[in-house]
């Protein structure tokens, strides 16, 4: 069916200059689409997560490519590897360092739970000492399922109360 | 195997209180503690072994006498044999042993491993800190009676542990340890917990 009304939309000459949307819609907008990630990479599922960030996978389609090594630049950590309780407490530091709003990804079994390491030296499970927003099984995870866990997190991100957070005092 | 002999009879002479070391593969020697430096000495400079490959040590059990041994294991990069000495700390409660650090300046991890490791003292070692574990820690975890789930203390950064509460606590070891089932398909193969009753939350029926 062919309409006559191609101005399907936003339309400048009616509405000018103004967009009319909720805070929480452009705010979320904003925050999903340019979630930089700080990579925690502590261990062999580092080596996924550069894979993620490489051509063929191209964590970049989802905005997330660019890698800040500054906690202070960064908006999402990813925990990619065997954190043990001797570097647990930089984990945290890195995570304080952050600044808010701020979400964690446990990427892999051993972020996630210790994994196969049920021994002395590792933490079992980062949610010990940060609060994980999304898990991701594997180990290591294929890089798809690190995008996946992207995409989870972007959904929930979309549904946080930003404005009003925004404005809490 | 003239190689071999070689070695057996220069240290003999040297140090008539060497004796040989049961060994399956390469010679093997057991010495006295303070002159384990001197016997390594006179391995490197008239045996042509070069290069020490490895420090460790071995913990017989607690209630041995000796309870620590510490070995070391040296390469000749000229000949390609490879020699075992070992020796025994005297001292069971608060083992130690001279550095060979002055020999080979790569001791110095080894031994601070094994110090780490084993609470071995390596004395006249320049600078005996952990290597593995966190500055602070309160075992030492390759000893017999450190249990592998490891024990209840606290996170190496006090800041840390009072903002998370976080511990150091034993790994949940949910009916484990693990082990794999020799042969027969993969999935049967998977490493699993030989008694699964009991979990982190259902206690150890004992
Ligand atoms: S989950 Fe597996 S791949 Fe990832 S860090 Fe742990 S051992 Fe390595």
């Amino acid at each position: 069916m062919v309409s006559p009304n191609t101005e399907l939309a936003y339309d400048s000459k009616i509405e000018g200059d103004v967009i009319v949307s909720r805070l929480d819609a452009v705010i979320n907008w904003i925050r999903t689409n340019s979630m930089w990630p700080m990579p925690m990479g502590l261990a062999c599922c580092a080596i996924e997560l550069m894979a993620v960030a490489a051509a063929r996978f191209d964590i970049a389609r989802f905005g997330a490519e660019v890698m800040r090594f500054s906690p202070r630049q960064s908006d999402c950590m990813i925990v990619a590897g065997t954190v043990t309780y001797k570097m647990a407490p930089q984990v945290r530091r890195l995570y304080d360092q952050m600044p808010a709003p701020k979400w964690v990804i446990a990427m892999g079994a051993c972020a996630s739970t210790g994994g196969m390491y049920r021994s002395y030296a590792v933490l079992q499970g980062v949610d010990r000492i940060l609060p994980v927003d999304v898990y991701v099984s594997g180990c290591p995870p294929r890089p798809e399922a690190l995008l996946d866990a992207l995409i989870k997190l972007q959904a929930k991100v979309r549904r946080e109360p930003a404005a009003k957070r925004l404005f809490r005092t | 195997m003239t190689a071999t002999a070689d070695v057996a009879t220069v240290l003999k002479e040297k140090f008539p209180q060497i004796t040989g070391r049961e060994s399956l593969d390469w010679p093997a020697f057991n010495v006295p503690g303070d002159q384990a430096p001197a016997v390594l000495q006179c391995l490197r400079d008239e045996c042509a072994f070069d290069l020490l490959v490895d420090v460790t040590a071995v913990d017989w059990g607690v209630g041995q006498s000796p309870r620590f041994t510490v070995v070391w294991h040296l390469l000749s990069t000229t000949r390609h044999t490879y020699v075992r000495v070992a020796a025994a700390c005297a001292d069971d409660a608060k083992p130690s042993m001279p550095s060979v650090t002055g020999l080979w300046p790569g001791a110095n991890w080894h031994e601070r491993e094994t110090y780490d490791m084993f609470g071995i003292v390596f004395t006249g070692h320049p600078d005996l800190r952990r290597i593995l574990m966190w500055e602070g820690y309160p075992y030492f975890p390759l000893r017999k009676e450190f249990p592998l789930a490891g024990l209840d203390t606290s996170l190496p950064d006090p800041e840390v542990a009072d903002e998370t509460g976080a511990r150091v606590k034993p790994a949940p070891y949910m009916g484990g340890p693990f082990v794999a089932a020799p042969g027969g398909p993969m999935d049967e193969a998977e490493p699993r917990a030989k008694d699964q009753s009991w979990t982190e939350r259902q206690e150890k029926p004992s």
